[in-house]
């Protein structure tokens, strides 16, 4: 679709930090001309979820949600927003993809329960039938353009999928094959982080760069650890060891030396704080692991790649696998030269004296 | 001639819900609430580090977090025999309100005002059903506005959340012992900023707004009546103290079954399975050691969601429960018309205003420089209970602590109360029971049945759990 916005300016705008010009003002009047000019339309739908990547959507601010459901993007079905119900909605969702084969993209939020034919989730009645979500997305997804997944449940697996994955949750990626699908995991994604992406796809109509996990690259190319507010005290070695303290997090179990994203830069809920500048632990949820591991327990080992995992003690050993995917080569350079501690013991762990 | 209707799905509610409502002579004469769709996120907690509880059960529900990490957190401290300090009973308080408020004002208008008003000509909005929308034209314009403002308003209350919080949804903040964020004036003042802004929005436009519904649609005084029971097991601690029953709160802990107000006895409440996909014997159990083994090829169920009972009774929970037995004027004065869909949607209101005006004085009461967490350590073994009020009414979280391990995780939710299906008594859930003589004009539309759900302001995500303290695997079934 042409517009005036060239692509290496739009990801400059995306992945500029949220206050300064990321998905302002100026970016909506080019996705607004390229809606008028038929944008795609967008199904949107969810299962194994908990609706709070809908919910984070809602907090967009430039542009505001009112926007992005009146003028930029056509949404043709939402679980939350929609005014009609039972079949009505159904039908309708139906219909408007099989009028828009191969043009429409189709946002997933949620895992994909398969487990007894997918009977742990039902999204509604068909012709008669419970309609499965595996079912749907199976329907659905095969005559997309695109799938944008939003959200770690539909991306990874996420929650619902953890072991022992009570009703065998797959990833979307899982369901279906042969048609072109974006990650954009978080829990939940940050909105600019699915605003972003959806403007890509509406303004190129072609889906944005992506890493090995199928991420968009403008929103997760940065490590947290990086750019953390907190990192001057990692660097000199002052670590918080209750919660409420100044200092690093990695003693209270930090994961942000293996988490992707720019929250550090881009702060959450119109720039008011994030998760770590709060005193939190970041979980990593935008890795495809999340939650597997203990939330408030010492970084004990790195996944570095898929079936590789590595531990702090050895991690100067597996340092290419790192910069693989980006992560700072300082942080295994601290560790060499022993500035993070070994592997505190049990009691000093659990014991928060 | 009965004529059955099926709703699948109700949308503009979190979940996945179905209602079957039976229709004779144009009103309602049976229903049946059908939840449909099950994580077991608390098998997903076993032999987890119990600390992540209240991290990783807040993603139970994307729109009521801070009520199970609030709960999660409170059933921790409780089995670490330790209590937040004040600095951290208040900022919790103040995460907890700040979601009170957007979840309010999310529900009354983008959940629930499409039933009463039209939107615009454009999907999502289209298509709806048609009915009685009764508002004249230039009403009903502005109350679209007010829609949309309202959706600004919700994202401030996030916002505010955050200040403390961290982000919004799934805040980062709430640890055992206390929160993580302390207390500084600027934070007070981004706070109160925003507070003062929502304030007036809530009680110049959002009140409003429900009275002017009430007066175009006064029949739904007696639409929508339910069980008349509530259950509050209280929320907002007031005062440090242990015994969460007890101690002073903004939402006392109180009881009324039959007329009767009484005081909350935790050990009255047990779990019925008869009409729900899980085995007979694990139903009449006490939450400490309910067990689920699912079996939709159970003949006669219909729903994943449990059948709570207190003392045998079906209880309502929710704001309208909180504002009865606190005995907010405006809603006792309504008497018998308080128990109905008007009612609802009033009494959440009007909460909604009593929680921000007690957030300006609780701000004001954090002390800079004060510890916002007490340590902890993780006893060998150990069991605790979180008692507490969500936006959509009582939640009550149970752990079992084995080997620093969780061994069991149980949840009640508002909505397994309030939707429950029916129960070894064969008595109907409350929304089933409120469905009852709701008149029908058009079976093709029935857009005053889902008038009467969404007063309720179901979250089935919250509601369907499962927990099995001996791992079995969950059961085959059909489903057809």
């Amino acid at each position: 679709m042409p517009t005036k916005l060239s692509r290496r300016d739009f990801i400059r705008l995306c992945a500029g930090s949220a206050a300064a010009i990321s998905l302002s003002g100026y970016l909506a009047p080019f996705i607004k001309e390229a809606a008028a000019a038929g944008g795609p339309p967008v199904i949107w739908i969810q299962g194994g979820s908990c609706t709070g990547c809908s919910i984070s959507i809602l907090n967009t601010v430039h542009p505001d949600i009112e926007k992005v459901i009146t003028e930029v993007i056509s949404l043709r079905y939402h679980p939350n927003l929609a005014a009609g119900a039972g079949n009505l909605v159904i039908e309708e969702m139906y219909k408007v993809a099989s009028e828009n084969r191969k043009k429409f993209y189709l946002v997933v939020e949620g895992a994909v329960p398969v487990a007894d034919d997918g009977a742990y989730c039902i999204i509604g009645e068909r012709n008669g039938h419970h309609l499965t979500f595996v079912q749907a997305v199976k329907e659905l997804g095969s005559q997309a353009a695109g799938i944008l997944n939003f959200g770690t449940c539909s991306a990874f697996g996420g929650f619902p999928a953890t072991p022992p994955n009570p009703t065998q949750c797959k990833p979307v990626r899982d369901i279906v094959k042969n048609v072109p699908i974006v990650n954009v995991p978080g829990c939940p994604p940050h909105p600019d982080w699915m605003v972003g992406t959806i403007a890509h796809v509406i303004l190129y109509n072609e889906l944005p760069e992506l890493d090995a996990f199928g991420r968009p690259t403008m929103f997760f190319n940065k490590i947290i650890h990086d750019n953390c507010q907190r990192r001057q005290y990692f660097d000199n070695a002052i670590f918080a060891k209750n919660f409420g303290e100044p200092g690093c997090m990695l003693e209270l179990g930090c994961k942000g030396p293996f988490a992707h994203c720019d929250s550090t830069t881009r702060l959450w809920n119109g720039g008011t704080n994030w998760c770590v500048k709060a005193g939190g632990v970041c979980l990593a949820c935008t890795e495809p692991q999340f939650p597997a591991w203990p939330i408030y327990e010492r970084l004990p080992e790195l996944p570095v790649g898929p079936g590789i995992t590595a531990t702090v003690d050895q991690i100067g050993g597996v340092l290419a696998g790192l910069a693989v995917l980006g992560i700072g080569g300082h942080l295994a350079g601290n560790i060499y030269t022993g500035r993070i501690g070994p592997k505190k013991n049990q009691d000093a762990k659990e014991g928060d004296e | 001639m009965a004529q059955t209707i099926m709703i699948d799905p109700v949308t503009r509610i979190e979940g996945h819900l179905a209602v079957e409502v039976e229709v004779d002579g144009g009103k309602v004469v049976n229903a049946k609430s059908m939840g449909m769709m099950f994580r077991g996120l608390e098998i997903i907690m076993q032999g987890r580090d119990p600390r992540d509880a209240a991290q990783l059960m807040q993603r139970i529900c994307g729109v009521c977090p801070i009520s199970h990490a609030t709960a999660g957190a409170l059933a921790l401290d409780n089995a670490f025999g330790i209590e937040p300090p004040p600095n951290g009973r208040i900022i919790r308080n103040l995460i907890f309100g700040s979601n009170y408020v957007q979840s309010h004002i999310l529900h009354f208008f983008h959940l629930a005002a499409l039933d009463y008003v039209k939107g615009p000509d454009i999907p999502p909005f289209t298509p709806r059903y048609e009915g009685d929308y009764r508002f004249p034209e230039d009403v009903n314009q502005q109350v679209v506005a007010t829609y949309l403002k309202a959706l600004q308003m919700r994202r401030k209350a996030q916002e505010m959340l955050a200040i403390w919080g961290g982000k919004m949804p799934h805040q980062q903040a709430i640890v055992p012992g206390g929160v993580t964020e302390v207390p500084d004036s600027q934070k007070v003042a981004e706070f109160l900023f925003r507070l003062q802004e929502l304030q007036a929005f809530i009680d110049n436009e959002y009140i409003p707004t429900v009275k002017a519904v009430a007066e175009a649609y006064p029949d739904y005084w007696d639409i929508g009546r339910g069980c008349m029971n509530f259950l509050v097991y209280g929320g907002f601690p007031l005062e440090e103290g242990m015994d969460h029953v007890s101690k002073k709160k903004l939402f006392p802990s109180k009881v009324y079954v039959n007329g009767q107000l009484s005081d909350l006895n935790i050990d009255a409440i047990d779990e019925a399975v008869k009409y729900c996909w899980y085995e007979d014997d694990t139903g009449g159990k006490k939450p400490t050691e309910a067990v689920v083994k699912p079996n939709t090829a159970k003949k006669g169920a219909y729903s994943f969601v449990k059948a709570p009972r207190y003392n045998g009774a079906p209880m309502e929970v929710g704001p309208l429960a909180r504002m009865y037995v606190m005995g907010e004027e405006t809603i006792t004065q309504l008497g018998e018309k308080a128990f109905s869909v008007l009612g609802r949607h009033l009494a959440r209101a009007l909460e909604c205003s009593m929680v921000a005006k007690a957030m300006g004085e609780w701000v004001t009461q954090l002390e800079a420089g004060q510890p916002v967490c007490t340590p902890h350590k993780i006893p060998d073994s150990a069991q605790g209970v979180g008692l507490t009020e969500g936006p959509r009414g009582s939640l009550g979280h149970w752990n079992r602590i084995e080997h620093q391990r969780t061994a069991i995780y149980n949840a009640i939710v508002p909505t397994t109360w309030n939707l429950s299906p029916r129960d070894d008594q064969d008595q109907m859930g409350p929304m089933e029971q409120a469905l009852i003589g709701t008149p029908v004009a058009d079976p093709n539309n029935p857009i005053e049945v889902v008038r009467v759900i969404r007063s309720f302001d179901p979250c089935l995500a919250c509601a369907i759990h499962i927990m099995t303290p001996d791992k079995q695997t969950i059961s085959s079934f059909q489903i057809g």
